[in-house]
């Protein structure tokens, strides 16, 4: 046994005497180097561009100084209230002294649209009283309820020290139909007002429907393309992708003109007599418009991913399948459809995060149930100016997509999923 | 940190919006794009190169606020004079996104009356200047034979009834909830008292339940003229603009009823922060001269908002038999049933009747 110990063993060198081991890592190293410097612009571009827009978006939902950076005094004075007892005039003064700036710097109706938003009907309280605040004399308390009665309302005061707060769950609640107030905590919104959480429920509903829609109209399109003879599936293709690259808005336009009431379908059905001319159907600007735009623009998405998977499924396992016994459909179920599942998953995510996302489509076509989350999104950021609440509905949105990855996951595995 | 959030998001949105920021130019003016730039080009930008010498790139939007927003908020300022409605000027100004202007630049009138006395009332603001009143009405297409008299009045747009079929309105509760009230039997001048209260708005929403299944909504002014000509709608409310263009230029015979017009207007407005500052003031106080606003009116028939410039209104460009003043919302004959939009009441509540419409529209 003593003879088979071995001396240790003097490491291996390369021709410049340096040990490979060494020598290796440095190559290792410098390869790495190269590799990663290949990435970093495009990984920079993908944080400035989007990641950290994303990230200073999402904040926005939760965090929003616009009252306290233009009104500070009064800030000031707000955090010290209990928000139950009579307003005092140290607030009031405090009030006339910032109206007075934010009138000057012209910033006013940032504040008083922050608080309008509490509060529906508070802006023009705070414009029209800062246009008087020069000539208010003390005591404030006295001239401020005089220059316009609303002051006197505890109210306003309980909006403007719930905006006065720059970290809020406010837009989350608002972004569930709730409301966060001074003394309740969260409370349900008016019911004539709850609106978004419907909305959500919709946008959920309509992806899926979709979703489904899709699978069932591009499964047998890409198990045509996967097996047909190459001349006739290159033509297929060509006609699967003719509309993929064609505008998302020639396509939404071109089903109005087919689906609207004096359109191409209605008056064949006309003609046919399947309907009479007064009672024509309405397959537009509602739910079912929506849902039929938003397939056809989808479907590419679930065609190709399930054609690639099925191009690689060799058609002998059918064949065997056939051989041993099995007839067609069992063959099917049992041996085809279980491979195409990487396909499907991939082209079913694909689609549903795309629909839930989607507003152009439910814009042009959607009517009055038709819109989806993502147009009030929309609203919220180009024309109510409200990002707070954009951004809040926007991570929910977001939170719901996570959520769905994650149960995707955990049920059929994202290792699983092929998009080619 | 939030300032510099806001920024972040602002650079972002700007580079959204704006794709055009390379482009060279003396002058950027923004507008509402169609018949209606076509109409300030011709009877603004161009006498205003042809007098300085300078280039106008004249770009579209769809109106609102936050492109400006997102320019000033981010530094970046691409826009020097933007077309807005009155709602948005208050709401930009009061928010310190705009140019102060200076009315005292503004030229006085041929006859020495000055800018101040000679612009309508109400047509001045600290930030902005006003060239046109425009105006919603309903309209529909006269060629299309119809079991009914002619529609008189907004409560025969709500009368489904007399006037089956389809109707379009706007996808908003602005206009749509007044002209509810209107034809529920509101006076103009009440209608703003009544929606302020919860009463008046559950009327509003109680008159237009009784369309509801009737209504296609519609969201860009290019759509009402689209939905009347395709026949998709027997009525459509729409912008009095489209449908003179649509019916003189485009040879389609729609009528529009005046009774219950809501009118409003625009006006030029400079972000705050521009790079071309003079040009900008140069150019509002060129363009809304009394001459240049008469002109525009021979393109489209919104109304001029000077006084001094309505006598001089002349003939449609293209066709000399069509006197223009008798078709712009102020005409007399027209202006018999008229409501201003109440900025100040829509600023306030918007949000909240928004959100009302939306849960209504959804029910």
């Amino acid at each position: 046994m003593a003879d088979s110990q071995t001396a240790p063993l003097e490491p291996i060198t390369a021709a410049d005497g340096t040990p490979l081991k060494k020598k290796l890592a440095q190559a290792l190293f410098r390869s790495r180097v190269r590799a990663v410097s290949l990435v970093v612009p495009l990984f920079a571009f993908v944080m400035a561009s989007f990641v950290i827009p994303i990230i200073a978006l999402m904040w926005q939902g939760v965090y929003n100084d616009r009252f306290s950076s233009h009104m500070p005094n009064l800030t000031e004075q707000l955090t010290m209230w209990d928000g139950l007892t009579e307003p005092n005039e140290k607030m009031f003064e405090a009030l006339v002294a910032d109206l007075k700036t934010a009138r000057a710097d012209r910033t006013i109706g940032r504040a008083a649209t922050r608080v309008n938003q509490e509060s529906p009907g508070t802006r023009s309280l705070f414009t029209s009283t800062a246009r008087k605040a020069k000539k208010l004399k003390p005591p404030f308390k006295e001239s401020v309820i005089k220059a316009n009665k609303k002051w006197g309302n505890i109210e306003v005061w309980q909006a403007m020290k719930i905006t006065s707060q720059d970290l809020t769950p406010g837009f989350y609640a608002t972004a569930l139909d709730g409301r966060y107030t001074v003394d309740q905590g969260f409370v349900r919104q008016d019911e004539n007002r709850q609106i978004y959480v419907k909305l959500f429920w919709r946008t959920m509903l309509i992806s899926a429907t979709v979703m489904g829609l899709c699978l069932l109209l591009g499964y047998p399109v890409a198990y045509l393309l996967a097996t047909l003879p190459l001349r006739t599936s290159n033509l297929l293709m060509i006609m699967v992708l003719l509309p993929f690259w064609t505008s998302l808005l020639v396509r939404t336009t071109a089903w109005i003109a087919i689906l609207q009431s004096q359109g191409v379908i209605n008056d064949l059905m006309v003609f046919v007599g399947i309907t009479a001319d007064d009672a024509r159907f309405s397959l537009i600007y509602n739910m079912t418009g929506t849902i039929i735009a938003m397939t056809h623009i989808l479907l590419p998405f679930m065609i190709l991913p399930l054609y690639s998977v099925m191009k690689t499924i060799p058609p002998s396992y059918m064949r065997a399948a056939r051989s041993l016994g099995a007839t067609p459909t069992m063959a099917f179920i049992k041996v085809y459809m279980p491979q195409t599942i990487p396909g499907i998953g991939a082209g079913g995510l694909l689609v549903f995060i795309l629909a839930i996302g989607y507003y152009i489509t439910p814009a042009l076509v959607g009517g009055q149930d038709g819109q989806l989350i993502s147009n009030m999104i929309a609203y919220h950021m180009q024309k109510s100016l409200n990002w707070s609440l954009a951004a809040a509905l926007g991570g929910i949105l977001l939170a719901g997509v996570l959520v769905l990855y994650w149960a995707y996951d955990k049920v059929i595995g994202i290792d699983n999923m092929k998009l080619g | 940190m939030s300032g510099l959030t806001k920024k972040i998001i602002a650079i972002a949105g700007a580079s959204a919006f704006v794709s055009s920021a390379a482009i060279a130019a003396d002058l950027t003016v923004v507008s509402w794009g169609g018949a209606y730039t076509k109409s300030q080009v011709e009877a603004y930008h161009k006498p205003w190169m042809a007098k300085t010498g300078k280039a106008i790139v004249s770009e579209d939007y769809g109106g609102g606020i936050a492109e400006i927003k997102a320019q000033v908020e981010s530094g970046n300022v691409t826009w020097d004079v933007v077309d807005v409605e009155l709602s948005d000027a208050i709401r930009a100004c009061d928010e310190g996104l705009l140019e102060p202007i200076d009315h005292s630049i503004l030229p006085p009138a041929p006859d020495g009356t000055p800018a101040t006395e000679d612009f309508l009332p109400g047509t001045l603001h600290d930030c902005a200047v006003a060239n046109i009143v425009w105006s919603s009405v309903y309209a529909y297409d006269s060629s299309k034979t119809r079991n009914w008299n002619k529609p008189t009045t907004m409560a025969d747009f709500f009368n489904t009834k007399a006037f089956p079929g389809k109707r379009g309105m706007r996808k908003s509760p602005k206009v749509t909830m007044e002209f509810a009230l209107i034809a529920d039997g509101v006076p103009v001048s009440e209608v703003y008292n009544v929606l302020g209260t919860e009463e008046g708005v559950a009327r509003a929403f109680a008159k237009l339940d009784t369309i509801k299944d009737d209504v296609v909504w519609w969201e860009a002014g290019a759509q009402p003229p689209q939905l009347l000509a395709d026949g998709e709608v027997v009525f459509s409310t729409a912008w009095n603009g489209r449908v003179f263009n649509a019916k003189n230029a485009e040879g389609q015979s729609f009528e529009m009823v005046w009774d219950g017009q809501i009118y409003d207007l625009d006006l030029w407005v400079i972000p705050k922060g521009s790079k071309n500052k003079e040009a900008a003031l140069d150019f509002v106080a060129f363009s809304t001269a009394t001459e240049q606003l008469a002109a525009q009116a021979s393109w489209i028939s919104y109304g001029p908002a000077r006084a001094s410039s309505e006598a001089r209104i002349g003939t449609f460009h293209s066709d000399d038999s069509i006197n223009m003043a008798d078709h712009m919302p102020t005409a007399a004959a027209n202006f018999k049933n008229a409501l201003q939009n109440d900025f100040e009441f829509w600023a306030d509540n918007a949000d909240q009747l928004n959100e009302r419409f939306n849960a209504w529209l959804s029910s």
